[in-house]
């Protein structure tokens, strides 16, 4: 469905966020990338939504196909309009509209109004809370609950390919695996999911497929069930660096430890 | 207190002008972050066209053709120069403006030149009297119509699919892109909209008891702008309540003159920017505002 090949992202010309990545996101599919802060995950997510230009970024060299297809350089609302939807770090959630205006934000790359009058019931089954809230602020949502109108507010354009950045960020262990399970019920409805992340837990847990972003390049990548084995992801991303007495204690990565912010 | 409440009522009425000019601001600010100078000239650009035309096509199609013609204005000042020079400073924006404005000012003046033009309001001169409260009519035509649009504003704002996408995009610009949002549109929209709100209130505003269209007008335009500022730049509420405010303040400072003439002679004119300036003493972003204008 996605594919990425080669691709060289800088900012300014001078610091270079994505280093020659190739990546793909198959149909159905939910695809993790995991990595520390400054890694690129950001960069990667931009360039596929088309925002990149907003941040002075520049791809140098690669290539991004949705379905066949040449991204090229497009800007966002073509991005949605074939289908990939971006929820952004942090959450971003309109503030100052109601929940019910949030959701219709979210349809306006929709020109199918049937299909969005559709996706909103969908959104609404999949998150009852905001049904109850629908003319509340948005800024009076918990953080969770924040999280999940990003979700669902992105769901209102309909996308054969959701882009999710770290959507566990900030939030309690046991709405990061309410989360996780969203992540899974989408893709079941039939939506490939990429995946951000530095909650390795979660992501390994939900993901068919997973790659380590390493300072802009792909130091690590296949099947997340057999990543979440290996010595690399276990120390570094599992949290059982200085657990010498446990190396190999599955129990212990399952609880969730969050990602240690290690810098290269 | 007949005075009072005349004075009042006149107020009320340039207020509700002054508010159509001033949701003009707020909107393309918050649409293009752009503090908008063109507003006076484009003012004097509909009160012009107006008058010009209905030398030969006629009143009502003169209006109509008038406020098409100051909406295509400030849509070709956003596309042909704000929109190209998205995510500049917000100052070289607004000077950017204000050179728009002047260029646009220069060539109407010239134009006008030593011709006396007037709009024929098929209402005429004439005033009328509520009670003992007497107004021009066309202050309370102006009044009415101002307020009908005011309430579609507001009921667009908040309700249409271009509400919400403006609110959107004016809080989160990125996000809004992400959703789909193109912000291009959405700021076109919101520098149109500004034309006809200008438009039609420069309609009435050259009209009994302004003398005609002369470049006069274009102050007007300029008074509109601490009406905005004092609401908050970039609250559509804050526009609607300044306006009215400066409008009441501008009506009584120049019907009690005569007990004011200790502050000098058309101490009235400069009312709005003294009103302004106290509200912003105490609420530096404005009544109603959130953002200061340093936001980039
Ligand atoms: N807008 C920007 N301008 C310049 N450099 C940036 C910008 N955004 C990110 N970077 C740099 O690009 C690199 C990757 O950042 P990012 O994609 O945000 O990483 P992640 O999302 O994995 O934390 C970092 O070195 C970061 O400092
Ligand atoms: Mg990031």
């Amino acid at each position: 469905m996605l594919s990425i090949d080669a691709l060289h992202v800088t900012y300014g010309g001078a610091v270079q966020a994505v280093r020659g990545v190739s990546m793909e996101v198959p149909d159905g599919k939910v695809v993790a990338v995991l990595g520390s802060n400054g890694a690129g995950k950001t960069t990667l997510l931009r360039t596929i939504s088309g925002t990149l230009r907003l941040h002075r970024g520049r791809v140098e060299s690669g290539s991004i196909r949705f379905g066949g297809t040449d991204l090229g350089s497009r800007d966002p609302a073509q991005a949605v309009r074939m289908g990939m939807v971006q929820v952004p770090e942090g959450r971003r959630i309109f503030g100052r509209l109601t929940v019910e205006e949030n959701l219709r934000a979210g349809g306006m790359g929709n020109a199918d109004k049937s299909a969005k009058a559709r996706a909103q019931d969908r959104v609404y089954e999949m998150f009852p809370v905001l049904k109850e809230r629908r003319s509340q602020r948005g800024a009076l949502l918990s953080g969770g609950e924040q999280q999940m109108l990003a979700i669902g507010r992105a769901l209102m354009a309909s996308p054969k390919l959701l882009l999710l950045d770290e959507p566990s960020l900030g939030l309690a262990p046991r709405v990061i695996g309410q989360i996780g399970e969203v992540i899974a019920e989408i893709n079941r409805q039939g939506t490939s999911v990429l995946l951000v992340e530095q909650n390795a837990t979660m992501a390994l847990g939900v993901a068919d497929l997973a790659y380590v972003l390493d300072v802009g390049e792909v130091s690590l990548s296949g099947n997340a069930r057999e990543l979440a084995q290996t010595d690399e992801v276990q120390r570094l991303y599992l949290g059982h660096a200085a657990e010498a007495d446990h190396p190999h204690d599955r129990t212990r990565a399952a609880s969730g430890k969050k990602l240690s912010r290690w810098t290269a | 207190m007949t005075q009072f409440l005349s004075l009042l009522l006149n107020g009320i009425s340039l207020g509700a002008l002054y508010a159509l000019i001033a949701l003009g601001f707020v909107i393309i600010f918050k649409a293009s972050e752009v503090v908008s100078f063109t507003h006076g000239s484009l003012l004097l650009l509909g009160a012009y066209s107006i008058a010009r035309l209905s030398e030969t096509i006629g009143f009502l199609p003169a209006v109509l053709v008038g406020i098409a013609i100051t909406a295509l204005a400030a849509f070709l000042v956003e596309r042909l120069i704000i929109n190209r020079l998205r995510g500049a400073p917000v100052i070289s924006l607004a000077i950017v403006t204000i050179g728009v404005d002047i260029i646009l000012l220069t060539e109407l003046v010239r134009r006008i030149g030593s011709d006396i033009l007037n709009v024929p309001h098929p209402w005429g001169g004439g005033s009328v009297r509520i009670g003992d409260v007497g107004i021009s009519q066309n202050r309370l035509i102006a009044m009415i119509v101002a307020a009908i649009l005011i309430a579609l504003f507001f009921a667009a704002f908040k309700y249409s699919n271009w509400g919400v996408a403006m609110r959107a995009s004016a809080e989160d610009g990125e996000t809004a892109a992400l959703m789909g949002i193109r912000q291009g549109r959405v700021s076109a929209l919101a520098w149109v909209v500004a034309g006809v709100l200008a438009a039609v209130a420069a309609l009435f505003l050259v009209g009994s008891p302004t003398p005609g269209v002369t470049p006069a007008a274009y102050a007007v335009g300029l008074r509109a702008f601490p009406a905005a500022i004092l609401g908050g730049l970039d609250s559509t509420g804050g526009a609607l309540v300044g306006g009215l405010l400066i409008g009441i303040a501008e009506a009584l400072a120049a019907g009690y003159q005569d007990q004011l003439l200790f502050l000098g002679r058309g101490f009235s004119a400069v009312v709005p920017f003294i009103v302004m300036i106290a509200v912003l003493l105490f609420r530096p972003s404005g009544l109603f505002g959130t953002k200061e204008l340093t936001r980039v």
